[in-house]
């Protein structure tokens, strides 16, 4: 691979100034995303994830300050551009599906119009096309009966629709990265795996890379070119899926992989991962954020993280790897 | 037969208006045995929640009969229970603990409600109770002075299955107990669930989405489909071999990591026909069934044996 990344994040650092203290959330996080290529970013609540999607798309808590680090995108450093700039970008070359549809689509526009709304300020559409435009987005993104679900409010649809009119909104433009924050958690198994099937035949169709953002490895797996394992604000691997999935190399990956059920046939055969995050705020964090949980710690553990090249696509942040 | 729950042609239909009937539960029949981890899964909207709301009597049943140990249940109004007996023998832990503790309680209040409310314990008696809840879900002592925004998603989870084991029920309902939680805490939590139903001698009707977690705890699993019960049967047996081809959908929508491991996925079209007034004459799972013969609009298949232990709606099952 040595065509440009659609997306390469560089050395990405947020704080978030709270009463308490200033919590480091992100710590010179960094990875890519090629052209047409999915990458999930996993790992548990609190590592993360979610911050480094908000940063690329400028869209952090007013209280949240990026304090290093490069967001390439087509040439430019997203992180750098000013919010009227970054404003053309997203919705037409960037975009982004919510964790919640119902919360995160306006209860009282009509979804059609919601669609076409981003046509119109985005993708050159008039606002007489518009309608019929928004009309073919729904057949894309295979809703029934189109043209009477257009004239349809969110709370009249069901979750799996409202997931698909997100979808639809978020492609529309034909954007060059999608960013999925859980796009179905709270969708059943029957129906997570349509839009799944959804999101990744229209992303191959177009040549979109996606981020997608899971705390659901298997899913990541199935769906996934790439993993991105982040742990309290780090990334501590990144590997192909089906390599991480055979060779997990950083100890909190393994952890990861062997308390999620799915090919164990008794529950004593999962593990549980033992502690929980540091606080964040602490003066003294530790250089490896996972060292006071981890089982495989030594004396190197407290010099500056290293990052070790397994390959060229497999990278880990560990002194004493597996 | 010992069975703890007996559950016969339960059915509940809200009226919506314009002579119009929802059949959320529509004659629904199962037993649970004494001891057994009983599974019940299917989308949202399939009347799981309503179901498990039936048997924990906070709903009135439209017809049918809930026996618990030979005691007949459905004849009380939900209002008249809270105040019965009975009501300690089956207890509920609720989805999200976070949501469902009382905020202004102390995790030590939380648990010890129900034990003066139904036991009429108080005092020294009741304190030394609470703490040794709080030693048998593994919550530190020390925590039981905090109220549920000062504990971890974990934390409140222990508290929300301390309170329901607290007056002793012989049948515990959960409905997604770790839905809300990591995986690396929702281990921890799924074995502790494990070890007390063992010390305890308690059965289980767990309710969840996640299949993997079902396959993993229960012996037995309902497959629940617009009201109705679709398959039942051994979870080993029925997640090998799905009978039913909702089941078969179900099962192939598991995010199965290991691609050599990916069969025949099964996707199921359209959404789910309408739960208000269903023609009697037509299989619930027609139009989205992959099969859907002449003979499925004509004739609803009724929940039968298909092979032994195992139990199937569908015509060719």
């Amino acid at each position: 691979m040595t065509a440009v990344p659609a997306l390469a994040v560089e050395d990405l650092s947020v704080e978030f100034r709270t009463r308490s203290g200033i919590v480091k959330v992100l710590d010179h996080v960094g990875f890519s995303v090629d052209k047409g290529e999915t990458v999930a970013l996993v790992g548990e609540s609190g590592s993360g994830k979610s911050v480094t999607a908000f940063a690329v798309m400028g869209i952090l808590d007013p209280a949240g300050k990026v304090t290093s680090g490069r967001a390439l995108f087509g040439g430019a450093d997203l992180l750098a551009l000013s919010e009227r700039d970054l404003a053309e970008q997203r919705g037409r070359e960037l975009s982004m599906i919510f964790q919640n549809p119902r919360t995160a689509l306006n209860p009282i526009r009509k979804v059609g119009q919601q669609i076409a709304d981003v046509l119109v300020r985005h993708g050159g559409a008039t606002r007489s096309d518009a309608p019929r435009a928004a009309v073919e987005m729904l057949k894309r993104v295979r809703i029934p009966d189109p043209e009477r679900r257009v004239e349809a409010y969110p709370f009249e649809l069901s979750g799996g629709m409202c997931q698909r009119i997100m979808i639809a909104i978020a492609l529309a433009c034909r954007p060059a990265l999608l960013i999925a924050d859980e796009p179905t958690t709270g969708l059943d198994v029957t129906t997570q795996a349509v839009i799944m099937d959804l999101i990744g035949e229209l992303a191959h169709e177009s040549g979109m890379a996606t981020i997608f953002i899971t705390h659901d490895l298997a899913l990541a797996a199935e769906y996934c070119d790439r993993i991105v394992v982040m742990h309290a604000g780090h990334v501590v691997e990144a590997a192909p899926a089906r390599e991480l999935f055979a060779h997990p190399r950083h100890p909190y990956s393994a952890k990861l992989l062997a308390a999620t059920p799915g090919e164990t046939v008794s529950l004593a055969e999962l593990a549980s991962i033992p502690g929980g995050l540091p606080d964040l705020r602490r003066p003294d964090l530790p250089a490896c954020r996972y060292s006071g949980r981890c089982e495989r710690r030594i004396d190197d553990c407290t010099k500056p993280l290293p990052h070790r090249v397994v390959d060229e696509r497999h990278v880990v942040s560990c002194w004493n790897p597996l | 037969m010992t069975a703890l729950l007996d559950i016969a042609e339960l059915a509940k239909r809200f009226d919506v208006g314009n002579k119009r009937l929802l059949h959320a539960v529509d004659e629904v029949t199962f037993t649970i045995g004494r001891g057994e981890t009983v599974g019940l899964v299917g989308e949202s909207g399939c009347g799981k929640s309503t179901l498990v709301r039936l048997i924990n009597r906070l709903l009135d049943p439209t017809s049918g009969s809930i026996r618990l140990a030979g005691t007949e249940l459905a004849d009380m109004r939900a209002r008249a229970f809270a105040g019965n007996p009975n009501r300690a023998r089956i207890q509920m832990v609720f989805q999200d603990a976070g949501d469902s503790l009382n905020p202004r309680y102390t995790a030590a209040d939380a648990i010890a409600d129900p034990i003066r409310r139904l036991k009429k314990m108080s005092g020294a008696a009741l304190k030394s109770r609470v703490e040794a809840l709080a030693d048998m879900t593994g919550l530190p002592r020390e925590l039981l002075t905090r109220f549920p925004h000062q504990l971890s998603g974990g934390q409140k989870a222990r508290v929300g299955i301390a309170r329901a084991i607290a007056v002793e029920p012989e049948l515990l309902i959960l409905d997604e107990p770790t839905a809300a939680l990591d995986v690396s805490v929702q281990v921890v939590i799924l074995k502790l669930l494990q070890q007390l139903k063992h010390e305890l001698g308690m059965s289980y009707l767990f309710v969840s989405h996640d299949l993997n977690v079902v396959r993993l705890l229960c012996d037995r699993v309902l497959v629940m489909y617009l009201g109705k019960i679709v398959e039942s049967g051994p979870a080993a047996e029925l997640f090998a071999d799905p009978k039913h081809p909702y089941t078969r959908a179900l099962i192939s929508a598991i995010p199965q990591a290991d691609p050599d491991k990916r069969v025949g996925r099964l996707r199921l079209g359209g959404e789910p026909r309408s739960p208000i007034d269903p023609d009697p004459t037509v299989c619930r799972f027609y139009g989205r069934c992959p099969r859907g013969e002449p003979r499925c609009s004509a004739e609803m298949p009724v929940l039968r044996t298909v092979a032994p232990a195992r139990q199937a709606a569908c015509h060719f099952a």
